[in-house]
């Protein structure tokens, strides 16, 4: 593997990932569709994929508090790379995961990455995942980030998805599907900011099969200018089980924004809830903080910048 | 004089909320307004802060003409108000809240604890809590008290802040008001119906029908309303 990180190359990877952080444990760093550095640890391995692009990410079972990074920076205008990777999360162990993708794009070629992740838990294994997406640059050429992530839990298993993408990113589609055994947990929290022209759908697709399996989904979002978001959530309620999904936005301007949930139960004890809010900012907030000496822009800011934390 | 209303009108739905307001409010004085619902009194209230406008008339802060201004300037011309029903927020915590009322980006979680211990929280459980549905009616008017404290404003006002919380709680709460002097300094402007904020105050303004009926001393104005106005029934009954 060839090592070429420069400056631009540092500043993304500082936006997606925190950099001190990810020397202290294993991580992989693409770029431009490549491989470009990878440090493994006595209980994380890495290996490269044979047979399409991607990683193949282990962790021993009992394993305590590791962090595994895997950023991607795209700084080459007109890439559309697409990766597959797959996380295998031994019994009882307890890592945190941080998967980012920066995309710099100067040129009027759109740039794309496709994330797949697919994470396997065994039995008592426990990850928290932190995803995080990041465009920039002055080019007309779109920023595209579409990730996939499938969550397989076994009994006793739990993953805490925390995935946000706050700025510069043109169009995405995130998909997330969960399939939950018993006794396992499943939180998911996202949060996005469009501006724009700028697209932005996700969709949650959540299987609660096995007894007390249990989820919560909190979407927050804010769409400005003209941008738009699309929701969708689907629940699947298998087994006596719990979940609760938020979906919670603020428009301004002539951005648009839909909420489809959807929550099906398939069992007597199955316990499902959906809450949505859609609106502009309350006017009782912004005048609140106007008593307190901030002028309507700052009070605005403030508001999103809480909303979005 | 730190305050002036001169002629104040407001109409709405053809109704006539405030009918030509005259009033004058003295540094330093504790000034309670009462009357029964519907009198005009929060609209009174809301214009001086600058949320609604007047039809007509001025408002004078210090001599200047504040009438134009908008609610930020007159905050930080040095005007506090705090809300009947305090605003709930989506992330922003206790915390964030007293940092931006008390214009210091770096005040400490101590600094923050000390000002939620004089409206008697238990200041710890609090500091980091979000601003939301997850407090009582009780706290949340606590926390606002706080925010309008870290204010050091010249005219502190308060909408009725006995409104929708228990009466154990309001009894608690009576008590920091009784204590207020500690916290807030300068004038203070207080919409209520109870009897024990009334007795502390130095003044007491009665408003019906968008008039101000009277201004006096509460012992003189409880005497000669109670048997006039419905707000007051049952206070005096009181054990």
């Amino acid at each position: 593997m060839e090592n070429k990180i420069n400056q631009v190359d540092r500043e993304l990877l500082n936006e997606v990932s925190n950099l001190e952080n990810m020397e202290k444990g294993a991580y992989n760093i693409r770029k431009n569709g490549q491989g470009i550095e990878r440090k493994v640890t006595e209980n994380v391995n890495i290996i490269t994929k044979k047979d399409k692009a991607g990683i193949d990410i282990y962790v021993k079972e009992n394993t305590k508090f590791e962090f595994i990074h895997i950023p991607v920076i795209i700084t080459e205008s007109g890439l559309n790379d697409v990766v597959y990777n797959d996380f295998y999360i031994g019994k009882n162990a307890n890592v945190i995961i941080v998967a980012g993708c920066g995309i710099h794009n100067d040129h009027h070629k759109d740039s794309q990455h496709d994330g797949i992740h697919r994470f396997f838990l065994e039995e008592g294994a426990k990850v928290k995942y932190v995803e995080k997406h990041y465009g920039e640059g002055k080019g007309d050429g779109k920023r595209i980030l579409n990730p996939v992530t499938e969550v397989y839990l076994k009994a006793g298993s739990s993953l805490e998805m925390e995935s946000s993408q706050i700025k510069g990113v043109d169009s995405t589609i995130r998909e997330t599907k969960g399939e939950l055994a018993a006794n396992t947990n499943f939180v998911v929290s996202e949060k996005i900011m469009t501006h724009g022209k700028q697209f932005a759908k996700t969709t949650f697709d959540v299987q609660l099969n096995g007894e007390n399996a249990s989820t919560h989904v909190t979407s927050r979002s804010v769409a400005t200018d003209s941008s738009e978001q699309l929701f969708v959530s689907k629940i699947y309620g298998n087994n006596r089980c719990f979940a609760h999904s938020e979906c919670d936005a603020i428009i301004k301007e002539q951005a648009k924004v839909t909420a489809t949930p959807e929550i099906t139960a398939n069992d007597v004890e199955a316990n499902l809830i959906h809450e949505a809010a859609i609106g502009k900012i309350a006017g009782e907030q912004l005048i609140k903080l106007m008593t307190l000496g901030l002028s309507e822009k700052e009070a605005e800011e403030e508001i999103i910048n809480g909303f979005l934390r | 004089m730190l305050l002036e209303l001169k002629n104040i009108c407001f109409e709405r739905d053809n109704k006539k909320i405030l009918d030509n307001i005259n009033l004058e409010l003295e540094i330093g004085k504790f000034v309670a307004i009462t009357g029964p619902n519907g009198s005009g009194k929060s609209t009174l209230v809301k214009i001086i802060m600058g949320i609604e406008k007047p039809d007509s008339g001025k408002v004078i802060l210090d001599g200047k003409d504040i009438t134009k201004l908008s609610i930020d300037e007159r905050a930080n011309l040095g005007i506090s108000f705090a809300f009947q029903q305090p605003v709930k927020f989506k992330g922003i915590t206790v915390y964030d809240l007293l940092k931006i009322a008390a214009r210091k980006e770096k005040m400490t979680k101590i600094e923050a604890c000390e000002v939620l211990s004089k409206v008697g929280l238990c200041a710890k459980e609090y500091v980091d809590r979000e601003v939301n549905n997850s407090l009582s009616g009780g706290e949340l008017k606590r926390i606002e008290i706080a925010t309008v404290a870290l204010r050091g404003a010249k005219l502190t006002i308060f909408d009725e802040p006995e409104a929708g919380i228990d009466l154990w709680s309001f009894s608690n709460l009576i008590d920091v008001f009784e204590k207020m002097g500690e916290l807030i300094k300068g004038t203070t402007l207080i919409i209520s119906h109870q009897e024990r904020i009334l007795n502390i105050a130095d003044e007491v303004i009665l408003m019906k029908g968008g008039k101000i009926q009277e201004i006096g001393e509460s012992k003189e104005i409880l005497k000669k309303t109670f048997a006039k106005t419905e707000c007051y029934r049952g206070i005096e009954g009181r054990p």
